[in-house]
């Protein structure tokens, strides 16, 4: 089968170029908000995913869906610092970290709404725990004193946090004396502080989590079983750091997905029919063309495909230019509060292959659908009429 | 008039063109009627509040409880006629991933929580059955539809702020006073929850999680956040009084990114519209430049090929936002229904209308500018010499 030479294809494309440029600025605006939700629900999953650590292993009351609402008492905890799974420290010690969590208000610098913060209680060892969080500015705060150190994005985001001020909660005053870049992951957007001095200000005699780091992460399995068999552990419940800030991530990346993939379904259909406007509009204005085409003994098939390939190069091209506009957003931070953790989490678009690869698919899909009907419809032209066409 | 026809005959010269057009805009306009929707079924807390009362709680956040003996203290506040108190208890029931399996949970005071929301309406026999059982609970019409509860079932889930099983007997349903009130909730007796805890975890407090405070008039309000806010700022426990819409849009605000991210969404499908009507415009005033040229020699002035032109644009554009209108209501209903627990009210509103058919037109107008120009800049000649 002969095929009709590429270049005819593209020139018909260019003789109308103002038409060409409206369908593919269409199809560009689809597949933006299609790679742009995708961006979002990605960039929240990594942001929480990053946050564990696969060689952690985090413990939370029995079906404590968050740290807010779990609860581990001292005694408790000891039992989980003396077993052998846990990995020392430099110093010796268990390379443990009993931790609080509690939410407090903060107002932001740009809208001044309120939101919700974590503050984040840790023992001595959560430095070396989590090497990821570093201090930046500033200098890391004194356990057993009411200082705190602040995450980047809430540094960034709200009001009256900055190093040397301070914020009053838990009927105390606290200073800020630091500012910490934890590398992207949800610590950013936390605030850490001495644990006990936190436990003691907010009146809770009890811990919401311990986080230690695993001798031998291959060893997981074995160490959750003998737990949940420890009568004094029974209540509580051990998982891979990793999978719980997975979890996080769930509700709410499930939300942004479902929400994204109604409204996008919904654009995609008015994109489609933009594009059979588009290709039904140059079938009808070459007619005289294909029985030009036929006559010189191109097949049906060829007209066929070279209309489908139009479409296809019509929307591939509009398909790049989208996931080109969505790559801009991968400057832009977002934040906003996880259903699940109830506290603010700043996160940012994040452009992946994955995220491409399924943008220009849907482009794909949609320049075939778009043009299958009108390609049919000029590969079933009679010859003898079209060529009478006026 | 004949130049009313001139339009709708040039409309449908094109019938398979101008369907496909007013279908692409129905779908846009659908969509956007869908998003504006969702925006105010995000708000619809706030939408429902009521102008008469106030919510205290503790100044830190949301998270931390009041002592118990504010309440004595709330009463004696002027302006403050009624004061009643609540939890929230959280709790998992059955598969934590079903969405559908979150429903708000809270612990309330039987005697007064529901003369403080005359909106929720409960049977006076349900709730005289209510009060009477410790373990009782109310649900929401919605949420006793979606899960099949009827009043004597049984629910029982696993705490996760108060730990352990609990169980409750369905012994009232709520209505709604109007539609904007939220369906799908379940109240239980405070009472209940203290005991239970009490049993389970001795030494455990309970407290309240926040008060809601009646306040008439409401003039009084600023005055009520004052002296209460001030009485306890030393205490243990500082308030933060506000209003209840002040509350509600506390707690819009901590999302807001979601929100201006479906504003901006809402934004890019005017320009969707546009760009499929602009295109069938053009290309219909392309393929007619030698008719115009003709009409032109005619007699016709500039000004009735921009009436032909405007008017077929708006013709289309208008058609197609109505279809898409009556196709919003179906789908917003499709849509609650597939996420009631994120959107318990939601509702069409007519500002969405007005806005939706509004962006039409304008699509519509704008659409016609840069094809008319065109058609009153060319002249007659280079018209009639124009090649199709």
């Amino acid at each position: 089968m002969t095929r009709i030479p590429f270049s005819y294809i593209w020139r018909s494309l260019w003789a109308r170029r103002l038409t060409t440029a409206l369908t593919l600025g269409g199809l560009a605006l689809v597949v933006f908000v299609f790679a742009g939700v995708l961006m979002l629900a990605r960039g929240l999953e990594a942001t929480l995913v990053e946050t564990g650590s696969p060689d952690n292993a985090i413990v939370l009351r029995r079906s404590a869906g968050s740290e807010l609402v779990s609860q581990i008492d001292r005694g408790t905890a000891s039992v989980l610092e003396t077993q052998p799974d846990v990995a020392p420290a430099k110093d010796g010690r268990p390379l443990l970290s009993r931790e609080v969590v509690v939410v407090i208000n903060l107002y932001k610098k740009q809208t001044n709404g309120m939101s919700n913060i974590s503050v984040r209680g840790v023992s001595p060892q959560a430095f070396e725990l989590r090497p990821s969080f570093r201090i930046t500015a500033g200098r890391p705060f004194q356990f057993g004193t009411h200082e705190v150190v602040v995450g980047r994005n809430i540094a960034n985001r709200f009001k009256g946090v900055a190093v040397g001020a301070e914020l009053s909660f838990g009927g105390d005053r606290w200073a800020v004396v630091g500012i910490a870049d934890a590398g992207g992951t949800g610590f950013d957007s936390e605030i850490w502080g001495d644990a006990d001095q936190l436990m003691q200000a907010f009146g809770r005699p009890v811990y919401s989590s311990v986080t230690f780091r695993l001798r031998d992460p291959g060893q997981f399995e074995a160490l959750k079983a003998r737990l949940q068999a420890d009568p004094r552990s029974q209540s509580l419940e051990v998982k891979r750091e990793q999978d719980f800030y997975r979890e996080q991530s769930q509700a709410m990346a499930n939300f942004i997905k479902i929400l994204g993939i109604v409204v996008t379904t919904i654009f995609s259909v008015g994109a489609m029919i933009g594009a059979m406007i588009t290709m039904y509009a140059a079938v009808s204005n070459r007619v005289v063309e294909v029985g030009a085409l036929r006559a010189l003994g191109f097949r049906r098939r060829s007209v066929l495909a070279a209309f489908l390939v139009e479409s296809v190069l019509l929307a591939v091209v509009g398909g790049l230019a989208g996931v080109g506009l969505a790559a801009l957003l991968s400057f832009a931070r977002v934040s906003t509060i996880n259903f699940t953790s109830f506290a603010e989490i700043g996160f940012g678009f994040a452009l992946g292959p994955g995220v491409i690869a399924r943008a220009l698919i849907f482009a794909l899909v949609m320049g075939l659908i778009g043009g299958f009907l009108p390609a049919v419809r000029a590969a079933r032209l009679n010859i003898v009429n079209a060529l009478r066409a006026s | 008039m004949k130049l009313v026809k001139i339009v709708f005959k040039n409309v449908f010269r094109h019938r398979l063109r101008t369907v496909l057009t007013m279908l692409g805009i129905a779908t846009a306009v659908m969509a956007f009627g869908l998003i504006r929707t969702i925006v105010g079924a995000w708000n619809a807390g706030v939408a429902a509040s009521s102008a008469n009362r106030m919510i205290t709680r503790h100044s830190v956040s949301f998270i931390f409880p009041l002592p118990l003996p504010y309440r004595q203290q709330l009463l004696r506040v002027p302006g403050v006629t009624a004061v009643s108190w609540a939890n929230w208890f959280g709790g998992v029931y059955g598969d934590p991933n079903d969405f559908k399996n979150f429903w708000p949970r809270l612990a309330i005071d039987p005697e007064t929580f529901f003369d403080l929301y005359p909106e929720f309406q409960v049977p006076p026999d349900q709730l005289a059955a209510f009060k009477k059982e410790r373990n009782a609970c109310i649900i929401g019409r919605k949420l006793a539809q979606q899960h099949g509860f009827k009043i004597g079932d049984a629910i029982t889930m696993e705490g996760d702020i108060f730990p352990g099983r609990w169980e409750w007997v369905v012994r009232g349903i709520y209505t709604g006073r109007d539609q904007t009130v939220d369906e799908t909730q379940m109240f239980f007796q405070w009472n209940y929850l203290y005991e239970q805890v009490q049993q389970r975890e001795p030494g455990r407090p309970v407290e309240a999680g926040w008060y809601i405070l009646r306040v008439q008039p409401p003039d009084a309000m600023p005055q009520v956040t004052k002296t209460v806010d001030e009485q306890f700022l030393n205490s243990r426990a500082p308030t933060k009084t506000e209003s209840e819409k002040a509350f509600q849009q506390g707690f819009v605000q901590m999302s807001s990114a979601i929100i201006t991210s479906l504003q901006v969404i809402s934004i890019v499908i005017v320009g969707i519209i546009l760009l499929v009507l602009a295109n069938t415009i053009v290309m219909a005033v392309r393929e007619r430049t030698r008719e115009y040229a003709v009409l032109k020699t005619l007699g016709f002035s500039a000004r009735h090929l921009v009436v032909f032109i405007f008017g077929e644009s708006l013709l289309i554009a208008v058609s197609g936002g109505v279809l898409g209108l009556a196709l919003t209501y179906p789908m917003v209903a499709g849509f609650g229904k597939a996420l009631p627990t994120f959107f318990p009210v939601i509702n069409v509103a007519p500002l969405t209308v007005v806005l939706a058919l509004g962006a039409a037109v304008i699509a519509g107008l704008a659409a016609a500018l840069f094809p008319a120009t065109r058609v009153v800049r060319t002249s007659i000649v280079t018209g009639l010499r124009m090649v199709g």
